[in-house]
């Protein structure tokens, strides 16, 4: 049986039927990582025994007719996620022997809700990439065309759920990490509005952009899971108290009188025309379905990159600094003194992008710059959040596409850092205003897939699932699979 | 605005990084793109904008002043590269 | 002072905030536990952790606030200050920079001659205190602990309003004083929890610009304030008279040797990057919140000055100097309640604190809370005074015994025969054996010589062996001379 291209709902329902049982389904993912992982190296620390176990009681906790939507169904974690007892790399050499003696809020909270873990999945060192390319463990192939990359940095848990190795991940943003990855893998990825899901245990990039979210094929699936890991954290002072929604509820109707704002300044030069059509087309799919279609013009937005590439490194710089070499982590070998300790414990422990980032970070918020470009960019941040705002008062959801190319080769844009950075041109707007977004699949150009992005107002998750589960109702992009791991 | 060699060097230290000599020269390039590429930003006059520190408009929520936490000092420190007598240690710190 | 040189002094307290748990942690605050067993994973920075502000150590900050007339911040913002140093666990204090809790009031302190100034206070801020460095533990090798770190501090920073070493000492001790008094901090000096650093400069008499001024840090009793800023301010002096600079930096009081030296400066230029603290939300205190927390205040100093003029008929500068150090306001308000005293005894005992108390407690470098002569014993020597009982000489005698532990005045009196002859009956037989031994003088007294008046008090007094109360023998005389002449 091909339990591996069923979706959440039928996996769940199967399950509860008896099909089959957690612990066949597991053995099924597990078996298919042991057959396929080494052509994509999605996983850092498959975690087969821990998988194993919590399918055996997830098999118990169904035969006594509980009837939780999650429960059994496998899931990997992105390796950014603290796992009590499981190495916790966040794909750095710095934390290659790091064993997290704490568990995360959203592992915690996934695994209450009966999802098996199967393994830590591959990502840029410390989430710092938009290609999975930076990763200590190495690149990940994307399952479309394994000489090119899946995206990042949720690379491994994207390409993971395009081969079937898992029908669920966890992923987290910054910038773009779910839904860039997501659109270059033909998948469905919610970043949730910042707040939704806890930051506990998540180990930090820019904690005023961070956010955990999810990565599925369908809207659909992702409104079954999403609920299980999301809503207020007491551990996690940024944490929303606002009430977390009936997704699979919230899928319900239709989208007669949905207004629509297409993003017009975003099918620009960078913008690959041929995605460009595509996302149109998407668009126009909407249209067909009831929505109502308008122009919205985001002035300020086209300065996401340069105010995210000050805000997120002076975080970041920040957020590193614990990283010494004393507590836990890497330590070179021999430290002189403790100046020595520091230099060479961080520089053999970080890669040369986590560098950079944080030699920019210092530099942003260093005495004599700090207004020119940190306060500079948390001004801009403000007229970026307000260029949405407006644009709610007008629409209900936005429209464009989400990354401005498809999936590029390995080796591509790793000597061009500001190449790089562009990958995230449409999507970090979303990350600084703290708003929700989502990428779905909308077709492929020249065999690789591109993603419609979807934007809404703050806590419209719910809204922004049922126009994707629309659209998939009407599209089977979302279902199509590369060939090489059917 | 370019950002020298000696920039580099100066920040490096302040962040604890180490940058190899023959390095330098292409960190100091790939820097300045970047602050290049940031610096757009002074297109736009700001003046008056109160600044957005974070995306939430919500207030710091508070703790009970209680022990929550158990002692697992043992446990924890099987992480740490060196440790003796339940103390953390580095080289000898000369204040 | 010093030659035409001034000196101008501002000071930095750290007081440890009196909490069971830490400022961003549940761990206990509880001071010589074993070394890093009560540093939970937030003390020590572990990834993925995140930050949640005690309720009581914000409160105990609005307190401090609101009791030295400052204004409270209906906002204020966390930030960190970043430098790495071993003790640091996460590379950043978490500190408050632009927008502390507590801005402006002033404190009272008693100068030399008994009269009292106000000294501004710039700031006070919450913040999380560093571990501790052990470098003599182990050769070679600095070891740490981090139980000290996230205990929650209040830094309290005047203005540069004290010009001697004096008023410095005489300001630690009020500020001292207040927190106590609060029970916002236990001052316990040995342990930490109240210490400070002093700004120090020095300029010509006349001269309204400000010296370059050094900090001084590790200063942790009242006495080496004084000798530390002494020696500070004489090298500064010395330094410009021999044709010198100061440089501005930061300087290490080592007690042992009382002496300061600079200390090699590692965190170069001190450029600490401060940013708002994206973990941590701004902090919101409204009226309500100031209202309540105001009703649940002590009385505080000015108050308490005010009331005890008012009903006791104190003057202003003996009840100032009471008020002060609220522990000895408490300390004299027990004897009166004790004693049951109205104003003449209320005045009495005031004199007695601020005279004979104070000078005993000064020569032995006490403090009031460990004054050895309980109020109940002090208040029957003052019943003992005002009833006639003792004379002024002999209270002086038996508060020496007091004070030397020698138990209750009254047992003290009588194990001595100290008590006056009260006993009208006795001194009425005396002054009648004068009146006769004596007739020429008495004759020449009813003839108006009123200078004989002395001599025949003095006879009584010798023949009561100098106990009885010079006020009754002198009532005792007029009236029996006055009979005589009719």
């Amino acid at each position: 049986m091909n339990m591996h291209t069923l979706s959440v709902r039928e996996l769940g329902d199967a399950l509860r039927r008896k099909e089959f049982s957690s612990v066949e389904l597991t053995r099924h993912f597990l078996a298919r990582i042991e057959q396929y992982d080494s052509e994509i190296n999605a996983f850092i620390t498959p975690t087969a025994d821990i998988a194993l176990a919590e399918a055996e009681r997830a098999d118990i906790r169904i035969r006594e007719g509980d009837d939780s939507p999650l429960l059994g169904i496998p899931i990997a974690h992105k390796d950014i996620f603290c796992t009590q007892g499981v190495r916790t790399s966040c794909a750095s050499k710095m934390l290659d022997r790091f064993v997290a003696p704490y568990d995360a809020t959203v592992v915690e909270r996934l695994r209450a809700a009966g999802a098996v873990m199967l393994g830590k999945t591959n990502m840029d060192e410390f989430a710092m990439g938009s290609s999975n390319q930076t990763s200590h463990y190495g690149a990940v192939s994307n399952p479309w065309d394994p000489t090119c990359v899946p995206g990042g940095s949720s690379g491994g848990s994207a390409a993971a759920v395009a081969a079937g190795l898992c029908p669920l991940a966890t992923g987290t943003e910054t910038g773009g990490s779910i839904r860039q990855p997501a659109s270059l893998c033909g998948l469905t990825g919610l970043k949730p509005t910042y707040g939704r899901v806890s930051r506990f245990g998540m180990i930090a990039f820019a904690s005023s952009l961070d956010q955990a979210g999810l990565m599925a094929r369908s809207a659909e699936d992702i409104a079954l899971s999403f609920a299980a890991m999301s809503g207020h954290d007491p551990k996690d002072s940024t944490s929303a108290s606002e009430p977390v929604e009936d997704y699979p509820a919230a899928l319900q109707g239709d989208l007669k009188g949905l207004r629509i704002g297409v993003v017009r300044d975003q099918f620009g030069a960078e913008l690959d025309e041929r995605i460009g059509s595509r996302v149109q087309e998407a668009i126009s799919l909407l249209e067909s379905l009831g929505a109502e279609l308008c122009d919205i013009a985001l002035p300020d937005c086209a300065l996401s990159i340069p105010v995210y590439y000050v805000i997120a490194p002076a975080e970041a710089s920040s957020n590193l600094s614990r990283f010494d070499g004393i507590r836990f982590g890497h330590r070179a070998q021999d430290p002189e003194d403790i100046e020595d300790l520091y230099m060479r414990s961080r520089s053999e422990g970080f890669g040369a992008e986590v560098k950079r980032r944080i030699m920019i970070g210092t530099y942003v918020l260093s005495a004599g710059y700090y207004d020119a470009y940190y306060l500079k960019a948390q001004q801009l941040r403000r007229r970026i959040a307000d260029d949405f705002a407006r644009a709610f008062e007008k629409v209900d959801i936005l429209a464009g596409p989400t990354s401005p190319m498809t999936a590029f080769p390995i080796g591509e844009k790793m000597d061009d850092p500001v190449a790089m950075y562009l990958c995230d041109i449409y999507t970090s707007g979303i990350n600084l205003a703290g708003i929700p977004a989502l990428s779905v699949p909308a077709g492929f150009v020249d065999g690789l897939p591109i993603g419609l992005h979807l934007m809404g107002n703050h806590f419209s998750e719910g809204r922004l699932l049922k126009v994707a589960h629309h659209y998939q109702r009407s599209s089977d992009w979302h279902r199509r699979s590369p060939p090489a791991f059917a | 605005m370019p950002i020298s060699e000696s920039d580099v060097l100066d920040v490096a230290r302040l962040a604890r990084v180490h940058v190899d000599a023959q390095e330098l020269s292409k960190i100091a390039d790939d820097l300045s793109n970047i602050l290049d590429l940031v610096e757009s930003m002074n297109a736009v006059d700001t003046e008056s904008v109160v600044p957005m520190a974070h995306p939430l408009d919500m207030s710091q929520p508070l703790r009970e002043d209680e022990i929550t936490e158990d002692e697992r000092r043992d446990e924890w420190q099987t992480l740490a590269p060196s440790t003796q007598d339940g103390l953390y240690l580095v080289p000898k710190v000369i204040e | 002072m010093n030659n035409g040189w001034e000196a101008v002094i501002g000071l930095e307290i750290h007081a440890q905030l009196a909490t069971r748990s830490k400022i961003f942690s549940g761990a206990p605050t509880a001071f010589g536990a074993e070394p890093n067993r009560q540093a939970c994973l937030i003390d020590l920075g572990f990834p993925g952790v995140l930050p949640i502000l005690n309720a009581k150590a914000l409160r105990m900050a609005v307190m401090f606030g609101l009791a030295i007339g400052a204004r409270i911040a209906p906002r204020s913002i966390f930030a960190r200050k970043n430098y790495f140093y071993p003790d640091l666990p996460k590379g950043y204090q978490i500190s408050q920079y632009e927008l502390p809790v507590v801005e402006g009031g002033a404190i009272d302190i008693e100068i030399e001659d008994g009269s009292t100034r106000s000294i501004g206070i710039t700031r006070a801020h919450l913040e999380e205190d560093a571990g501790k460095s052990l470098h003599d533990a182990f050769p070679g090798r600095t070891g740490i602990d981090l139980n000290r770190a996230g205990v929650p501090l209040l830094e309290i920073v005047s203005e540069p309003d004290m010009r001697s070493p004096a008023e410095a000492v005489a300001f630690m001790r009020s500020v001292h004083a207040l927190v106590r008094h609060l029970g916002i901090c236990d001052g316990n000096m040995q342990e930490g929890s109240f210490r400070c650093d002093a700004n120090i400069s020095v300029r010509r008499v006349g001269d309204e610009r400000l010296g370059t001024r050094t900090e001084l840090k590790n200063i942790n009793s009242f006495r080496f304030v004084e000798r530390a800023a002494t020696g500070e301010i004489e090298r500064q002096i010395d330094l410009l008279e021999g044709g010198g600079v100061v440089i501005q930096q930061t300087r290490l009081y080592d007690a042992r040797s009382d002496t300061t030296r600079a200390m090699r400066s590692k965190e170069e230029a001190n450029d600490y990057r401060y940013f708002p603290d994206p973990d941590l939300l701004p902090v919101r205190i409204t009226p309500s919140d100031i209202d309540r927390i105001r009703a649940a205040l002590p009385e505080l100093p000015a108050a308490r000055k005010k009331r005890l003029v008012d009903t006791y008929d104190l003057d202003e500068k003996d009840a100032g100097r009471l008020t002060t150090d609220p522990s000895v306001a408490d300390y004299y308000e027990a004897i009166l309640k004790a004693g049951r005293f109205q104003t003449g005894p209320a005045k009495l005992t005031a004199n007695w604190i601020l005279g004979e108390l104070t000078a005993a407690l000064h020569r032995e470098d006490r403090d009031i809370l460990d004054c050895p002569i309980p109020a109940s014993s002090f208040a029957t020597l003052i019943a003992r005074i005002d009833d006639g009982t003792l004379s002024g000489k002999m209270a002086k005698t038996v508060f020496d015994a007091m004070w030397a532990g020698e138990g209750e005045p009254d047992d003290i009196i009588e194990a001595r025969g100290l008590a006056q002859i009260s006993d009208s009956n006795a001194l009425e037989a005396l002054a009648d054996k004068v009146i006769e031994d004596y007739p020429e003088q008495v004759s020449q007294y009813l003839s108006g010589k009123e200078k004989v008046f002395g001599f025949l008090v003095g006879q009584v007094m010798k023949a009561s062996r100098g106990q009885a109360d010079p006020k009754r023998i002198n009532e005792i005389l007029r009236r029996k001379l006055s009979d005589a002449s009719e």
